[in-house]
């Protein structure tokens, strides 16, 4: 028989490999890596601020907002593992998981089309543009499911001020980051990337909506459209673009991901409306997510007296 | 092998491995593994498991005969059930938890939904089926009678299928891959029908090349 010498063991010949793989996700499951893989992150951070500032920078001197609503907020856990964020995969857990590497240093939003002054904003100059606020909004996706958000930014219009949009200018485009390198599992989303969206002028200038940079205190996580997004909580989710890198003004209606996708289920506009039906499912109620049955929505999700009157006199069920 | 798939226990056993996808469903219950959306995720998996089973049952006559393992069918009606329970749990959480069992508002979403109305057509097509399942009503209902009645899975799986496809928003990936399933488990079928007719043609004319073994009907 063979002895084999100390320096020939390694962990695998102490613990066989299917054995310390069933603990660990055992452990996994009673939430103690998870826990630890925090601590980590903090001990990481410590260590190499630079890499990590964007990824958990906190914020602080935040203003509190009068459109914030007193409903109770979802833990942050559900709002970071239960989302939409196709470039990442179309399970509702596979962003937490396949955005962790994605890269947000040195990012940058231009600012283009009819403007008197188009520019580049770098993320510092972003977080310049206006006194940053908390505002808790609710979040109702198109899928009859919805969450209460602490989302961290300032009113979109701020940013519009500083840009001079000129009289031709009565849309405005959006578009997502998009590289299949990063984001493989895009390919598979059955939509065109790069993801783009609209809102018309007035709504855009609407105080509520939000350029977002980050929720609970902090800087946007990656799965929930780091570093910059916007946050419109009055339309369905799929609107609330996110992982912001260009805006354009411009004088024609533009084009919208999912509208091009199935003109038929997703207008331009997307107001949350009980009353107008997706054609394969009801909008009247909505799961709110922490609950079993299902609730009322909302006429404009809540947000009628602020933004009922952008839509006077216009057929809501034709502009669906 | 044939001792093996008469055996007791051995239908005991996978009595017990198709139980664990429900198993499994409570103990993430009970460790908070059923993510931000639990009712969601127990639908999801429910109808998930529907098509799987579905799928499985329809394998079992196939692999029956490539294989030439007839005893495989002392397993099909178990399959089958248990395809049934699991499209139970699925439709149970749709009727409770999405709409809180408000009949009026259950039966406008069958009517005017068409992912709805598939699906719950094929849930009309397996109940009478698992109803009819014991040899009781084989006897009541005579071989040909109930075996038109279990055809219907033929037509169940196909509506499990559209009901999944048309309830995705732009990933069709999933639905494709049991549509593939369903379709060559249903071709089969119609290739062995196509070749028996044939062969009992060809028998009718010329009794010498009659097939050694005539097909059972009952059992297709």
């Amino acid at each position: 028989m063979l002895i084999r010498k100390a320096a020939d063991l390694t962990y695998v010949d102490v613990t066989p490999k299917q054995v310390y793989l069933n603990r660990r996700r055992f452990l996994e499951a009673m939430g103690i890596v998870g826990a630890t893989a925090i601590a980590g992150r903090r001990l990481f951070e410590l260590a190499a601020p630079s890499e990590t500032a964007l990824a958990a920078s906190k914020f602080s001197g935040l203003l509190k907002s009068p459109f914030s609503t007193t409903e109770k907020e979802n833990s942050y856990q559900d709002v970071t593992h239960y989302n939409n964020f196709y470039e990442f995969g179309t399970g509702k857990e596979d962003p937490a998981k396949n955005a962790q590497k994605f890269d947000t240093s040195n990012w940058m939003v231009s600012v283009e089309g009819d403007v008197s002054k188009p520019r580049k904003f770098s993320m510092d100059e972003i977080l310049k543009i206006a006194p940053l606020e908390e505002r808790v909004y609710r979040h109702r996706c198109v899928e009859a499911w919805s969450i209460v958000v602490p989302w961290i930014g300032f009113s979109f219009s701020n940013l519009v001020n500083l840009v001079e949009p000129t009289q031709k200018a009565t849309f405005v485009a959006f578009h997502s980051y998009y590289d299949s390198r990063q984001m493989p599992q895009g390919k598979w989303a059955g939509i065109e990337f790069p993801y783009v969206e609209g809102l018309r002028l007035d709504e855009a200038m609407n105080p509520l909506t939000l350029l977002g940079v980050g929720m609970y205190g902090e800087s946007l996580p990656n799965q929930d459209g780091a570093p910059v997004r916007m946050v419109i909580p009055w339309k369905y989710g799929f609107k609330s673009i996110k992982s912001l890198v260009k805006i354009k003004f411009q004088s024609k209606m533009p084009p919208t991901t999912w509208n091009l996708a199935a003109p038929n289920e997703y207008g331009f506009y997307s107001n949350v409306n009980p009353n107008v039906d997706h054609p394969r499912w009801s909008q009247a109620r909505e799961r709110r997510l922490g609950e079993i049955f299902k609730r009322a929505t909302l006429m404009f999700n809540g947000y009628g007296d602020q933004v009922a009157s952008l839509y006077a006199g216009m057929d809501l069920k034709k502009y669906y | 092998m044939r001792a093996l798939l008469t055996n007791k226990w051995t239908k005991a056993a996978v009595f017990v491995v198709c139980l664990m996808p429900l198993g499994a469903l409570v103990w993430r219950g009970f460790n908070h593994g059923l993510g931000a959306n639990p009712v969601e995720f127990i639908q999801l998996a429910a109808g998930d498991w529907t098509l799987r089973f579905l799928v499985i049952t329809l394998s079992v006559t196939p692999f029956r005969k490539l294989l030439n393992l007839p005893d495989l069918i002392r397993f099909r009606r178990m399959l089958g059930l248990f395809a049934f329970s699991y499209l139970s749990i699925h439709f149970l959480t749709y009727l409770l938890l999405d709409q809180s069992f408000d009949f009026a508002a259950i039966s406008k979403d069958v009517a005017k939904r068409p992912f709805i109305t598939v699906g719950f057509l094929g849930f009309l097509l397996l109940l009478p089926m698992a109803i009819t399942s014991t040899a009781g009503w084989i006897r009541r209902l005579g071989g040909r009678r109930w075996q038109m009645i279990h055809r219907g899975i033929y037509l169940a799986a196909i509506c499990g299928v559209i009901h999944y496809y048309w309830k995705v928003k732009s990933d069709v990936r999933m639905p494709l891959f049991y549509g593939a399933l369903v379709a060559i488990l249903l071709l089969w079928r119609l290739r062995d029908w196509f070749f028996k007719r044939r062969s009992m043609a060809g028998a009718k004319l010329s009794p010498q090349h009659a097939p050694a073994n005539p097909p059972s009907r009952l059992i297709f």
